[in-house]
C-alpha cells in the first residue's frame, strides 16, 4: 500500500480528527438539537443571539480526474427569532493539484409564518461569489454534473461566477419525524446565463423521542438518522432531467456534549452524471449568547 | 469567462471580510434593537398573552407524561439544555424571557404551556420548540408545572 497515496492520507487525517473529537466531546454533557442534514433545511431558524460556527467536509470521487476534498465554514447568526443570517467561506483540494479558497456565499432565511402550521415556510435567499473551482456542491442545480469538476484548478478558478439563489424550505415535523422539501431557482447574474432548478428533499428522526432523566452522551436521543436526495432539474432554456445528477445519502447527526454537534452523510450518485461517492462530515458548535456578548462589547447593553 | 489575478483575489478575500463585518453589524444592530424592547416590557402581562390564545382544543389536552416518574428530571435536564439561558437557571426569568413561576405560568393548563412551546412567540423573540419530539416538550411542561411559584415572588435570576 502506497502511505503517501491521498487516500491513504485521508484516512490517516481522518481517522485523528475522530479520535481527538472523541476525546476533547465524550466528557461532557449534551445540549445541542440539530438536525442531520447537510443540504436540506428544515424550518427552524439560529436561536436569536446565538452563533453556530459549522466545518464541513466532503470528499468525493472523480473519474476521468483527480478526487477532491472540499471544505467550507460557515457562521450561523440568530439575528432574531424569525431571521438567520449566514457566512460561508468556501475551498477545495484537488489531490495531485492544489488547494484553493473558491469564494464566499451570504445567506439569509426568513420565517414567513409567526406559528407552526401543516407545512412551515421559510424564504431563502443566498447571494455566492464563487469561483469555477468551487466544488462543494451544497447544492445541485441545473445541469451540474460530474465532468463539470474534471478541469485543473488553476483553470477552473479562472472562472468567475455571481450567483442569486432562492430557495422555498418547506418543512414538516410529526411524530417526531421530520419531512422537508426545498425547491431551488438560481440565477447566474450575467445576463444571458437562464434560470437553474433543483430540489432537495430529507426525512429524518431522533432515535429516541423521549429524554432519559440522566445527562448522558450516549443516548439514543442525542442521536439523529434519515436519509436526504437532492439534485437538479434542468434550467429554464431546457427544463427537465436530461443532462443532471442525483444523490441519495443517509445523514446521521450525533448532538454531542455543549453544543457540538457532529454529522455524517455518505452520498451515493444515482445516474451516471453523478460523482459515485460524496462522503461528508461536518462540525458544529453553538455559541449561545454571543449577540448579547458583541453587544455588551461594544457598550450596547444596560 | 473573467480571469482571476492575484490584486483581484485579495479584492475579493476584503470584500468577503467587509460583507461578513455588515451582515454581522446589521444582525447584531437588529439583535440589540429587539432585546432593548423586551427590556422596555418589564415583564409586564405581555409576556403572558400568548398563553390565551392557545386554541381550546390545545389547551384541554392532558398532558400524557404528568404522572410518568422521570418526566420531571429529563424536563429539568431539557429545560437547562433550551430554555434556562432566556428564562433563567431558576426559571425565575432571565434577561431575555420572563418567569415561568408567575401565577399565568403555573395556573395555565398544560395543554396551552405546549402550546405556547410549540408554536413559540416569534415576533417577541421566542423561537418554535417543535423540533424537539412531543414527548420531550411534554417533559418540559411536567417539569415547570412541578416548579410552584417562586419561594421570593420578585426574585429574577441574574
Amino acid at each position: 500500500m502506497d502511505l503517501s497515496s491521498p487516500a491513504v492520507k485521508l484516512t490517516t487525517a481522518l481517522r485523528t480528527i475522530a479520535l481527538l473529537l472523541f476525546a476533547v466531546l465524550a466528557a461532557c454533557v449534551s445540549r445541542a438539537q440539530e438536525s442531520p442534514y447537510i443540504v436540506t433545511y428544515d424550518h427552524y431558524l439560529e436561536e436569536p443571539g446565538n452563533l453556530e460556527v459549522e466545518y464541513y467536509s466532503a470528499f468525493a470521487t472523480q473519474r476521468g480526474g483527480n478526487d477532491f476534498h472540499a471544505f467550507w465554514l460557515e457562521f450561523e447568526y440568530g439575528a432574531t427569532a424569525w431571521w438567520t443570517t449566514e457566512l460561508y467561506l468556501d475551498g477545495q483540494t484537488t489531490f495531485d493539484d492544489s488547494t484553493i479558497f473558491t469564494g464566499f456565499r451570504l445567506e439569509n432565511r426568513f420565517r414567513l409564518l409567526q406559528h407552526e402550521h401543516f407545512i412551515n415556510p421559510v424564504l431563502y435567499v443566498e447571494y455566492e461569489q464563487i469561483s469555477g473551482a468551487d466544488k462543494i456542491m451544497k447544492e445541485i442545480e441545473g445541469h451540474d454534473v460530474e465532468s463539470d469538476h474534471l478541469d485543473p484548478n488553476g483553470l477552473a478558478r479562472q472562472e468567475h461566477k455571481h450567483e442569486l439563489e432562492l430557495k422555498l424550505l418547506l418543512s414538516k415535523t410529526f411524530n417526531g419525524w421530520n419531512v422537508a422539501l426545498n425547491p431551488l431557482f438560481t440565477k447566474n447574474l450575467s445576463p444571458s446565463e437562464p434560470w437553474e432548478f433543483g430540489y432537495a428533499l430529507g426525512a429524518s428522526r431522533p432515535l429516541a423521542l423521549k429524554a432519559s432523566s440522566k445527562r448522558c452522551t450516549f443516548c439514543r436521543e442525542n442521536f439523529v438518522a434519515g436519509v436526504e436526495m437532492y439534485g437538479g432539474l434542468g434550467d429554464a432554456k431546457s427544463p427537465g432531467l436530461h443532462e443532471t445528477s442525483h444523490y441519495l445519502a443517509p445523514v446521521v447527526a450525533w448532538n454531542l456534549p455543549s453544543d457540538w454537534t457532529v454529522r455524517l452523510s455518505p452520498g451515493f450518485g444515482l445516474n451516471d452524471n453523478s460523482h459515485r461517492l460524496l462522503l461528508r462530515w461536518g462540525l458544529s458548535h453553538e455559541f449561545s449568547g454571543f449577540g448579547e456578548m458583541i453587544g455588551r462589547l461594544f457598550g450596547g447593553r444596560r | 469567462m473573467t480571469k482571476f489575478n492575484s490584486s483581484c483575489r485579495r479584492d475579493t478575500l476584503s470584500k468577503t471580510l467587509l460583507a461578513g463585518l455588515c451582515v454581522l453589524g446589521v444582525s447584531l444592530a437588529f439583535a440589540q434593537t429587539e432585546e432593548s424592547a423586551a427590556t422596555k416590557r418589564e415583564r409586564s402581562g405581555h409576556d403572558y398573552a400568548e398563553l390565551a390564545k392557545a386554541p381550546e382544543k390545545w389547551r384541554i389536552k392532558e398532558n400524557p407524561l404528568a404522572t410518568d416518574p422521570d418526566a420531571v428530571a429529563a424536563g429539568r435536564k431539557l429545560f437547562e439544555a433550551h430554555c434556562a439561558e432566556c428564562h433563567g437557571e431558576t426559571a425565575a426569568g432571565g434577561k431575555k424571557g420572563p418567569s415561568l413561576r408567575a401565577q399565568e405560568v403555573q395556573q395555565a393548563t398544560p395543554g396551552a404551556i405546549f402550546w405556547v412551546l410549540t408554536n413559540g412567540v416569534v415576533r417577541r423573540g421566542m423561537p418554535v420548540w417543535s423540533k424537539l419530539p412531543e414527548p420531550q416538550r411534554w417533559q418540559i411542561v411536567t417539569y415547570l408545572k412541578s416548579l410552584g411559584p417562586p419561594p421570593n415572588h420578585n426574585e429574577v435570576s441574574k
